[in-house]
């Protein structure tokens, strides 16, 4: 076994394999860039080694500089987790060259899965069903479109080079295939500098059904079962389950020789996923499966499959890279109950999945193990007050469920994302929540065109309701009595005779929210919104926690305030106010400032200020883009630039000074 | 320590006799304060709104922090006093918290005439002053007022408790490190400027505060000169040219926030004085206590029912129990601040006062706060107890009760009268607040009593000439004094008059102690130099 490796990656699954390799007794290298530098995963590990700038072509995909960190660091093995360089062959050659052992399979192998035509057509001779399709290097519009008519509509035309779902187009009808034809190679050619495509049938109620494979140096190859990872939207996995709903025994067992065939035919080593597309219009059926493509890494859903077979992949990893044998043959292997695993992102679903960026100043999980397989287990590489930087994956956790059968192992993913409390950034939760709700999804019925056709009721879009308006307001007020010695803390709102009143604002999705506050007795408010008004009880439990009861309606729900922000968990919904500042934004002396900040972090884009340039209260001065909106800064009055203090495509945060002005004369 | 037991339940008929029997007097209070909450009513406080103003209770609820108490005093001020109504005396006054600090907040009701100072209001400005300087609090003063009442200037400007002495009160607090801080929200006229301008701090809101020694209509009368107030001595005016206030704020809100900045900034540590305890609820509900208190004062009861009620787990150590038993002394904790109790069970005799006496040395020798709870109809009065001495017993201990250095909070929960009223720590007495029940009575002497010497003075004289005055001819020349002395011993007419701090619901009486004896706490306890004990 190694005695250091250094692991090339970031994030939740930086983490992972440090907390894997520290059982070991394995000492780890972290990498990291300028915005990882707090990170967790640098923390975590033994020895950390700066790479390089945030963005990742300067640093998580600079492969020189991570070979030589580990060659600095005296580390044997690098570990590529998934994404960045885990899939690229030249750097497994050059890690190999370097005297280093790559946790991974051989370039090889890599190579052959890397390309999607070369790919299945080595899977035809393997004997591996591939899905009906023309992956030749013939790319005359008129015999690809010939080749289309003898798969039949509907199909694909897929890059050969992309991955993703990018490069990808679904063409319904013969006259569009040669406009879509086009567009697919042009994106082909924009993203991957490929403009090769391939084309293949389109199965109209496809499954997303993966096999795990291993394999060693010593020719063994097993497969630890199948993932279902159905629930997608734009071909990203929402949701993942193992095993996969309502397979017949005969059909894993087929799948999963065709996967270990697969793996033998590339001479392949390591963890891998040999994805298939199966018809689930009539259940699964040992006829009724393609493959796709093999993915030859670790991917993100593994831990369900760690949850099904008692298995760490990471350990079985590091201990088939240092040589050693698999530890069990096909025969010893079987399934152990039902997993799900959920990915939370900082992402505004409503708004198109848009990615979000924030500080998550709070965040708090369901009691559960890290990293290791438990009833719930979150894996995650982020901790309360960490930052989502727009440089990388704006992935928060992942959350996995593991329980004795599907139906109780769904109801615990629903219970464990009710109890994922997320602030300071929008997650796609609510949504993840809704899905564990799905009857469709509840009853197994998946397929990977779910999320799009249910999209619209799988997104709330609906305003807080009023009790947690209300709780909200009482709350931004700070008049919960907090338990003290000192009577004048513990008699919150105390008068004589007549109940004060308060009026409370909050800022919610940027609407002022006002309400007419009357405390009653202890924990008991009358909340007035113009004529209505409702009286709301507000008992503190423990922590986050508190019950409410809203003219008599009771319910619980999660509360933290954090600084001037509210945040509102409630059934796996999240909603944040803003309680405003009176003292924002009121610049003493002169009657504008004389400096312009950034008012939320974001990429500066525009700079139209000069040094020098005299301007007018209210000029356009730059624009930032920040939550994929742009927001224009303004000159805060009349006067002369002093000094310009950023450049267009600087990434500032919230509160940077961006612009001087000169000093107003008397 | 050991505690005590009560004999009344809560299920018998008594009590709930004496619970519906208080209701009529809470009722009449609580209107009466209602009104007063109202400030200068509807229409008054709609122009006041239009005007982008905050109204004057929202200012101080957003000037105090989040869920802090407000000790209000003076509630009652004005009530039913002049022609002219005056609720609250025109200025709403109190203690409460900012940022962690107690102070006194003194706001001035410009939706009450204006805000100007009727005597009254004076005399309500002066007593918040004078709490603040007892008990060391700073002061933030919310000006919103036309300055003195003119057509009442006799009774508002001259004298020494008049107008003037609201800045001498600002000096000598300063002189003493108490804070002043003033936010200007309004008017600030004449006499009025001197409040920012003797403030420590001031700070004024943009076009909306003004502060002028004479307004725009004085000024063109007296030069011909033709100004705007915001030019005369408007925000902009005083931040940036004059100086007589330090902070411009745009508006009320910002106002206030910007006074609790500067009071976060005081930097005053608190001092621990007593050996505090964890609170701890009475063993019996406080809100019991209009059940165990007959509403009519010549029902005896046992005061100790109340003080069960009042302090930390019942917890009662006695002192002397058995010793003038018609005072009741002893040492407990009141939401875990230690306290000495006294309170009458009955008449003051000799050896009640002398008991009286030692205990407020002990309280002292401690420094140990005092609580009195008043139901008292007197020292006792007789040919035996004046030969006792009862006079001299008396006097130690009204000398013990006027010399002590501990802070004393008093509290009518019955009679106070004669010298009773004295030895049990009177306004008089200075205690640091004085609050009543609605039950309570006050008055140099029952009203049938006055009505009684003043009849015997009668009679007396009427006989010595021969004459002969019927029963009948007796009790219509009593029935005046009669009811002079009910209406003037009843507590909305005292608190009208500011003779207390206001009229409390007796089942908040625990609070208002809590909160009051903290406050006290906020002024170090000196050492206590006794007067000449006549022995």
């Amino acid at each position: 076994m190694f005695d250091k490796i250094l692991i090339a990656n970031r994030g939740e699954i930086a983490c992972r394999v440090i907390m894997t390799a520290r059982k070991m007794g394995v000492r780890t290298v972290a990498v990291y860039s300028d915005a990882d530098a707090q990170s967790q995963h640098v923390s975590l590990a033994d020895e950390a080694v700066h790479i390089g700038p945030s963005p990742v072509a300067e640093s998580y995909l600079q492969a020189d500089r991570i070979i030589q960190a580990a060659l600095d660091t005296g580390a044997q093995a690098i570990h590529p987790g998934y994404g960045f360089l885990s899939e690229n062959p030249d750097f497994v050659r050059k890690v190999g060259a370097a005297g280093l052992t790559f946790i991974g399979p051989p370039a090889s192998a890599i190579d052959a899965m890397g390309l999607k035509d070369a790919a299945k057509s080595l899977m035809v001779e393997a004997g591996v069903p591939v899905v009906p399709g023309y992956q030749g290097s013939n790319q005359d519009p008129v015999f690809l479109a010939a080749e289309a008519d003898k798969i039949g509509y509907p199909i694909l035309i897929k890059a050969r080079a992309g991955g993703g779902g990018k490069g990808m187009r679904l063409v319904e009808k013969p006259a569009d295939f040669e406009t879509e034809f086009e567009a697919a190679q042009r994106e082909g050619q924009s993203s991957f500098g490929d403009p090769i495509c391939l084309i293949e049938k389109y199965i109209a109620q496809p499954r997303h059904v993966e096999i795990q494979v291993f394999g060693d140096q010593h020719g063994n190859v097993v497969h630890l079962f199948e993932r279902d990872c159905s629930l997608q939207r734009r071909y990203q996995k929402v949701i993942e389950e193992a095993p996969a709903p309502d397979m017949p025994p005969a059909v894993r067992a087929a799948m999963g020789q065709a996967a270990v065939e697969a793996a033998k035919a590339i001479g392949y080593v390591g963890a891998g996923t040999v994805e298939f597309i199966a018809d689930g219009s009539d259940g699964l059926k040992e006829g009724g499966f393609w493959f796709m493509e093999m993915n030859t890494r670790l991917q993100v859903e593994h831990p369900v499959t760690e949850a099904i077979t008692g298995l760490d992949l990471v350990a079985l990893q590091l201990r088939v890279a240092a040589g050693d044998a698999l530890p069990f043959c096909q025969d010893d292997l079987s399934i152990d109950g039902w997993a799900f695993e959920a990915r939370i992102y900082a992402e505004d679903v409503p708004k198109g999945f848009l990615p979000a960026i924030g500080t998550l100043n709070h965040l708090a999980f369901p009691a559960g193990t890290t990293f290791e397989t438990g009833s719930v287990r979150i894996d995650s590489g982020i901790r309360s007050g960490d930052d989502i930087s727009p440089f990388y994956d704006p992935m928060i956790a992942k959350v996995i469920v593991h329980g004795p059968d599907r139906r109780t192992a769904l109801k615990m993913l629903t219970a464990a994302l009710a109890q994922c409390h997320v602030g300071g950034a929008t997650t796609n939760i609510a949504f993840l929540s809704a899905l564990s709700k799905h009857a469709g999804f509840q009853a197994g019925n998946v397929d990977t065109n779910l999320i799009a056709r249910d999209l619209d009721g799988l997104i709330d879009t609906t305003a807080p309701a009023d009790h947690i308006i209300a709780a909200a307001s009482v709350l931004s007020l700070g008049l919960v009595p907090t338990e003290t010695g000192d009577p004048w803390q513990s008699l919150a709102n105390w008068r004589h005779w007549s109940n004060a009143t308060y009026t409370s604002r909050t800022v919610h999705d940027a609407e002022v929210i006002s309400r007419k506050i009357e405390p009653l007795s202890e924990g008991r408010f009358v909340v007035c919104n113009g004529d209505t008004s409702r009286t709301i009880g507000i008992i503190h439990k423990a922590g986050t926690q508190y019950t409410l009861d809203l003219d008599g309606v009771q319910s619980t729900l999660d509360l933290v305030v954090q600084g001037r922000s509210i945040f509102a968990f409630q059934d796996g919904r999240s909603f944040s106010f803003e309680i405003p500042d009176p003292l924002a934004g009121h610049s003493e002396g002169a009657d504008g400032g004389d400096n312009v900040f950034a008012p939320m972090p974001g990429m500066v884009t525009i700079v139209s200020a000069k040094p020098g340039q005299s301007v007018t209260e209210g000029d356009s001065l730059f624009v930032l883009e920040a939550m994929k909106m742009e927001h224009a800064l303004r000159a805060p009055r009349d006067g002369i630039v002093a000094e310009v203090l950023v450049q267009p495509g600087m990434q500032v945060v919230d509160g940077d000074l961006l612009l001087q002005m000169e000093p107003e004369d008397e | 320590m050991p505690v005590l037991k009560s004999n009344i339940s809560p299920q018998s008929a008594i009590f709930q006799d004496n619970v519906a029997a208080h209701q009529s007097g809470l009722e009449a209070v609580r209107l009466a304060e209602q009104t007063a909450h109202q400030g200068g009513g509807a229409a008054s406080q709609e122009r006041h709104l239009s005007r982008g103003k905050l109204l004057p209770r929202d200012r101080v609820n957003g000037l105090l922090d989040p869920g802090s108490p407000f000790l209000e005093i003076g509630i009652f001020a004005g009530y039913e006093l002049t022609e002219i109504a005056c609720p609250a005396g025109g200025v709403i006054a109190g203690v409460g918290r900012v940022c962690g600090q107690d102070v006194m907040v003194v706001c001035n009701d410009a939706t009450v005439k204006g805000g100007t100072y009727f005597p009254i209001s004076v005399k309500k400005h002066l007593r918040a002053q004078k709490i603040a300087e007892q008990n060391n609090l700073p002061c933030i003063y919310l000006v919103d007022s036309g300055g003195a009442n003119l057509p009442n200037q006799d009774e508002v400007f001259p004298d020494e408790n008049h107008f003037g002495r609201i800045f001498y009160n600002q000096a000598q607090m300063s002189a003493k490190g108490i804070p002043q801080i003033a936010v200007v929200m309004g008017s600030c006229t004449a006499g009025g400027a001197y409040v920012p301008a003797m403030s420590d701090i001031s700070i004024i809101v943009k076009e909306q505060g003004t502060i002028f020694l004479a307004g725009p209509p004085l000024v063109k009368a007296a030069t011909g000169e033709i100004v705007s107030a915001e030019d005369l001595g408007g925000g902009d005016v005083h931040t940036r040219l004059s100086g007589v206030a330090d902070y411009l704020a745009n508006d009320d809100d910002h106002a206030l926030a910007l006074a609790r900045e500067v009071v976060s900034n005081l930097n005053r540590p608190k001092v621990a004085q007593l050996d505090m305890r964890t609170p701890e609820a009475p063993l019996y509900d406080p809100s019991e206590i209009l059940g165990v208190v007959p509403a009519d004062l010549k029902t005896p009861y046992d005061i100790r029912e109340v003080i069960a009620r009042l302090v930390d787990g019942s917890r009662f150590d006695e002192f002397k129990a058995r010793y003038g038993t018609t005072l009741v002394c002893g040492f407990a904790h009141i939401m875990g601040m230690p306290v000495g109790i006294i309170a009458n069970n009955g008449v003051l005799l000799s050896e009640a006062s002398v008991k009286g006496a030692h205990f407020v040395e002990l309280c002292s020798q401690r420094k140990t706060p005092l609580v009195f709870l008043q139901n008292v109809t007197g020292f006792m009065v007789g040919q035996k107890y004046e030969t006792e001495g009862i006079a001299k017993n008396g006097a130690k201990l009204v000398t013990a009760v006027a010399t002590t250095s501990v802070p004393k909070i008093t509290m009518l929960v019955g009679g106070s009268f004669g010298a009773g009223n004295y030895g049990m720590c009177g306004r008089a007495y200075d205690p640091r607040f004085l609050w009543t029940w609605p039950n309570s009575r006050i008055g140099v002497m029952g009203g049938e009593q006055a009505a009684g010497v003043l009849a015997t003075v009668k009679r007396d004289a009427i006989e010595r000439k021969g004459g002969s005055w019927s029963a009948d001819e007796e009790a219509a020349f009593k029935q005046p004094t009669i009811d002079m002395f009910t209406k003037q011993s009843h507590p909305l007419y005292a608190s009208a008059r500011l003779w207390d701090d206001g009229i409390i619901d007796p089942r908040k009486s625990r609070d208002v102690l809590a909160l009051s004896l903290r406050a006290a706490l906020n002024a170090p306890i000196k050492e206590t130099a006794f007067g000449l004990f006549r022995m």
